[in-house]
């Protein structure tokens, strides 16, 4: 049952990357990978992640493609013309099989085939993923958080700046 | 045997029957909601303005919402000549769908026990529920967004931009808000958000029940007026100000995609309802028999907002954006400062 409905998303999936390159329109490019982030949601919540799903969906969907579909809009981007392919054709697919190769190596022994560390799948179901993530990330690794909440601190006064006329 | 949760692998045939029985009662429930609210606003804002409202179909006009319904299924489709086709179509789809599987989290009643298995009374009881809910609400935007990008009409474009800037100023605002109920739930989960609300207030005084309401004013209060922001609603109803934008986002629309825009916004509000109602008015819990106290709490929330939209006039839209950064946003994280210090005080 599960395998079934992996397969019927990952085709949705496919099916919906797949337009991302091949659609005419950047409008429907972004929208074809609004659904491909949809699918990728839906793996997460699959592999136990709710959180990772709906992070997912808030930044990269809800976010990061509203910004794409702003600047399109805005700079209004006409249809993409007939550019030499051929190159980028070729450039595709070598860095696509690397990828693919990569990918196939780790599936079969790498370590993401096998839980390593204190946290278990068991841990996760009995305290949460939520939980978990929200403990790690104030205990052992509160400094790149720090660091992360400045950066973006920075980022937030930056454009803030370079937006205003005058200071 | 105690009875366990049922799921996907206890008993599948059963699990799939109860899973489909639930979507399809939700998804009729919150349909006839959405026709009927159309016909209550009328109705209210009517009685409001000393005016009837709807009178002649139907009796006092409860046939009204089916033969608008009609009315609008038989239009002409026109898709303008200029318009980008596909976003076009889309567009009503993205703003309905969203708008419609957030209602999948609300709980709705007490569990069932039957067979020696635990049906909750909730399509799921997600983990991550109200960041879903979350989720949700920004993927809305994309429905108005495309559709006044698509049209290629300026009032169009003008509604869907000032529509996003809306939203996006607002959801922070409105997510900020609940993270201090989430401070004191500590768990995301809306099915268990219920249950501590049933608990006695403050766990000692027995005659209350412990609903957020009553230890989270501030947000209570923010949440209501960003969320009538989130969902484009008078005072808040930028996007489609039709002194100034004609009908903003939707101009171009006609028939049933038209129609789809106009359920959005009501199912938006409905469901917006009912999310206060779980997460401040302790949902589904209360002197009535199962979905009916959820019900009177929603319908109560969608009269609220109808009687909001009655009494304000529309704010500027500089107001709008003074409003959501300047005084909303700081006044959210100073409850979540404050509802930290108490909770840590209280440990």
């Amino acid at each position: 049952m599960e395998l079934l409905f992996f397969y019927l998303v990952a085709l949705v999936a496919v099916l919906s990357g797949f337009l991302v390159i091949t659609c005419k329109s950047p409008i429907n490019s972004a929208i074809s990978l609004v659904m491909t982030f949809f699918c990728l949601a839906i793996f997460y919540v699959m592999l136990h992640a709710p959180f990772m799903a709906a992070i997912q969906i808030m930044v990269y969907a809800g976010a990061i493609i509203v910004l794409i579909i702003f600047v399109i809009m805005l700079l209004n981007l006409g249809t993409a013309e007939k550019a030499r392919t051929t190159h980028s054709l070729a450039w595709g697919s070598v860095v696509g099989a690397l990828m693919m190769l990569l990918a196939m190596t780790f599936i079969k022994g790498g370590d993401t085939t096998s839980v390593q560390g204190e946290i278990t799948n068991e841990m996760v179901a009995q305290v949460g993923h939520t939980e978990l993530i929200g403990q790690a990330m104030f205990t052992n690794f509160l400094l790149p958080f720090e660091i992360a909440s400045i950066l973006l601190l920075v980022a937030i006064v930056g454009a803030v700046v370079l937006t205003k006329r005058e200071v | 045997m105690t009875p366990e949760l049922l799921s996907l692998s206890n008993n599948w045939p059963l699990f799939l029957g109860s899973m489909i029985v639930k979507i399809l009662a939700v998804f009729v429930v919150v349909i006839l909601m959405v026709a009927y609210a159309t016909w209550l606003e009328r109705k209210l804002i009517g009685h409001m303005q000393t005016r009837l409202g709807p009178m002649r179909t139907g009796w006092h006009g409860l046939l009204q919402p089916i033969a608008d319904g009609l009315k609008l299924f038989f239009k002409e489709d026109i898709i303008p000549s200029q318009a980008s086709k596909v976003p076009f179509i889309l567009a009503p789809m993205m703003i309905l769908v969203p708008a419609f599987i957030t209602m999948a989290v609300v709980p709705f009643g007490p569990d069932l026990v039957i067979n020696n298995f635990i049906i909750p009374q909730q399509i799921t009881d997600l983990n991550v529920g109200m960041l879903y809910v979350l989720a949700m609400a920004g993927l809305g935007i994309y429905g108005i967004v495309l559709a006044g990008w698509a049209s290629n009409n300026k009032w169009s474009l003008l509604g869907g931009i000032r529509s996003s800037a809306q939203m996006v100023s607002y959801e922070l605002a409105a997510g900020l808000a609940i993270v201090a109920v989430f401070m004191l739930s500590e768990t995301l989960s809306l099915r268990e958000i219920v249950a501590l609300q049933m608990k006695p207030l403050w766990g000692f005084i027995t005659f209350l029940p412990n609903w957020y309401i009553f230890s989270q004013p501030l947000a209570f209060c923010l949440f209501v007026v960003t969320s009538l922001a989130e969902i484009n609603r008078t005072p808040f109803d930028m996007p489609e100000a039709e002194s100034e934008l004609v009908s903003g986002f939707c101009t171009e629309y006609s028939s049933m995609k038209y129609a789809l825009f106009f359920m959005a916004e009501y199912a938006n509000m409905i469901i917006i309802s009912a999310l206060i109602s779980t997460l401040f008015l302790g949902g589904w819990s209360g002197p009535f028999p199962g979905f009916i106290n959820i019900l009177i709490k929603t319908v109560g929330f969608v009269m609220f907002f109808m009687w909001v939209r009655a009494t304000y006039p529309r704010v500027r839209y500089d107001q709008l954006m003074f409003m959501g950064w300047k005084v909303f946003l700081p006044l959210a994280l100073a409850n979540i400062v404050v509802t930290g210090l108490v909770v840590v005080l209280l440990q």
